[in-house]
């Protein structure tokens, strides 16, 4: 027999309160695990979606100069601003498309063939050349082929005239510069004499090192913009950052509501240990004066708040993969976020803090119980 | 060296009202092997006087001497282990703890006291020189008679082999034959085992069990 056998026999006596106290805080737990792995998985879904893009700067021309485009003189001076770094001009534009009897509509994304392969994977097929007519077109639209007819070998009309899909593209995600998943993507060459235009929208710099960015940045601002400014600059790990700072905090605001619905719980275990030492008032007299320290008194009383609340943590974290399963389903579309390390983290989070708030709800009752005066204890009836 | 000395002890519980004094000037020594009554009528005093030499309050003036150690300054912790390794507490309402068994009652403040090597055979022990069936050390005390509680309780009070036992009316609960029976086992304690027996009471009978008998009136010795 010792103080926790004492405290558990203590937590039984009175199961219905217990039990009552103990949902309390399994729901806490599991409101903060759901929750925080709710604004996860969606952190992580995003992360996903953008993370190849985080070495770009995309450098576009400033509104209202020269028409909105770059000119192939800007375009090779920004090469020479960037050094070794890799230069990939493109222009876009949509436009109606037929494969055989199938008509559609398309973006078109115009890039030197030179630079196609820096800027994107073939999944099948080979990359197109600035002659022969062919062109490349993207995962989402090679996998909708039944209603628009394009697959790898189809002969498709842009305008009057018709190019050869020579290769599939691999599934690149939404990204800050280029969407090539719903696009074709075609040689500048043929793009500029089809549409008889020499200019480009904007052009993609890839920084092979990522802690340069900054670098390469100002070396442009400085090469372009001395005199006025004639291109605006932006880099995608700025707007990711931000992106994964408002992220973290939807995520930190979700908790933040689980958190809450945990201190309601810690409000009911304070009542409910504050009502249980008000009726063994007698037995802690009794106790006190056989000899039992104050301290220990304490100890009783913070063991039974630590049982309720590894009770809690324990029902509520089982719960939580659960809840966590249905909210990453329903959220983020992906289950398998559930068992990533952060997502996991958020359980853990939500157990610790569960006990936590049970032992920091029974700490007053606990104090108050060993203050009492035995003397006065022994007479309460 | 007496096992409880009072000199010149004074209690006094300071009111809105006024100060009542409790205890006013006491004087008195109990030696070790003694069985002593303490009689007085209501307020007189001898709840106050209990509570002082069960080390569960200290006196305003004066010093009082328990086992050896002076009370006046100590500390509530120094206190409490002077509760639990010198006194045998005997209550008028058996105080046992209901939420345990007969024998983990018993065996509660030599766990106190530390370790629980041995602390349960002691406790049945313990047990059966009061008289309480084996069957019954199992049970919760709630399961008990009356008599049968009270046994437990002095039981509770003997395992940790106090300096004496502090009883309050201990028969005050039970009826005559169940209560005669309870000073008789004390009575033996204190023949054969040699038990100081320190006794609050308001029943005249219990003078035959006694040595001496101390009268307080008003919060005074009286002879």
């Amino acid at each position: 027999m010792t103080f926790f056998d004492i405290a558990r026999r203590n937590v039984t006596r009175h199961w219905l309160r217990s039990t009552l106290a103990v949902v309390g805080i399994v729901i806490g737990v599991i409101a903060i695990a759901s929750l925080g792995i709710m604004g996860n998985s969606i952190g992580l879904m995003f992360e996903n979606m953008v993370s190849d893009v985080g070495d770009t700067v995309i450098v576009s021309p400033a509104t209202g100069v020269g028409g909105g485009k770059l000119t192939e003189r800007q375009v090779s001076d920004i090469a020479r601003a960037v050094g070794s770094n890799d230069v990939i001009p493109f222009s876009s534009t949509a436009d109606k498309i037929s494969v055989g009897d199938k008509e559609s509509a398309a973006m078109i994304y115009a890039i030197p063939a030179g630079d196609i392969p820096s800027l994107l994977e073939v999944e099948s097929g080979s990359y197109p050349k600035d002659t022969g007519g062919g062109c490349l077109i993207g995962s989402q639209l090679a996998a909708n082929s039944r209603e628009n007819g394009l697959k790898l070998g189809a002969r498709v009309r842009i305008g009057g005239e018709t190019l050869r899909v020579v290769g599939v593209l691999k599934e690149r995600g939404m990204g800050f510069d280029i969407n090539p998943d719903y696009a074709i993507v075609v040689p500048y060459a043929w793009y500029s004499s089809h549409y008889d235009e020499d200019d480009y929208d904007q052009a993609i710099v890839k920084v092979r090192d990522v802690n340069n960015i900054d670098a390469v940045k100002e070396s442009i601002e400085q090469k372009m913009n001395r005199r006025e400014d004639t291109v605006a600059v932006m880099d995608t790990r700025g707007i990711l950052e931000s992106v994964f700072a408002a992220t973290e905090s939807i995520t930190i605001f979700l908790a933040g509501i689980g958190a809450i619905s945990l201190l309601v719980a810690g409000v009911s275990i304070l009542n409910v240990m504050l009502m249980s030492v008000t009726e063994r008032t007698k037995e802690i007299g009794i106790l006190r004066s056989i000899g039992t320290r104050r301290s220990e008194v304490m100890r009783m009383f913070i063991y039974e708040a630590l049982l309720l609340g590894l009770a809690g943590a324990v029902i509520g974290g089982a719960l939580s993969f659960g809840t966590g399963y249905v909210v990453t389903a329903l959220f983020a579309g992906n289950a398998d976020y559930l068992f990533h390390p952060t997502s996991l983290l958020y359980i853990a989070f939500g157990m610790g803090f569960g006990v936590f708030t049970s032992i920091a709800s029974g700490l007053y009752p606990a104090w108050k119980a060993a203050q009492l005066n035995p003397i006065q204890a022994l007479r309460h009836e | 060296m007496p096992v409880i000395s009072f000199e010149h002890v004074t209690k006094v519980y300071p009111l809105p009202a006024g100060d009542v004094v409790a205890l006013d000037g006491v004087d008195l020594a109990i030696e070790k092997g003694e069985f002593v009554l303490i009689m007085g009528p209501s307020g007189s005093g001898k709840s106050t006087l209990l509570n002082i030499m069960g080390s569960l309050d200290v006196p305003t003036s004066g010093e009082v001497t328990i086992a050896g150690k002076k009370i006046s300054r100590m500390s509530d912790d120094e206190l409490t282990l002077l509760r639990r390794d010198h006194i045998g507490f005997v209550f008028q309402q058996f105080n046992l703890i209901p939420l345990l068994s007969v024998v983990e009652n018993v065996e509660y403040p030599l766990i106190l006291k530390g370790g629980q090597n041995g602390s349960r055979e002691r406790a049945k022990e313990v047990l059966r020189a009061v008289e309480i069936a084996e069957t019954h050390f199992t049970h919760k005390p709630s399961e008990l008679s009356g008599g049968q509680q009270q046994r437990v309780a002095i039981a509770r009070a003997l395992v940790n082999d106090p300096d004496f036992l502090l009883c309050d009316e201990p028969t005050g609960n039970l009826d005559s034959k169940t209560g005669t029976a309870i000073m008789s086992l004390l009575d033996r304690m204190n023949r054969e085992e040699g038990k100081t027996i320190v006794m609050v009471t308001h029943d005249p009978r219990m003078t035959e069990y006694a040595d001496r008998t101390i009268r307080l009136v008003d919060g005074r010795v009286v002879e």
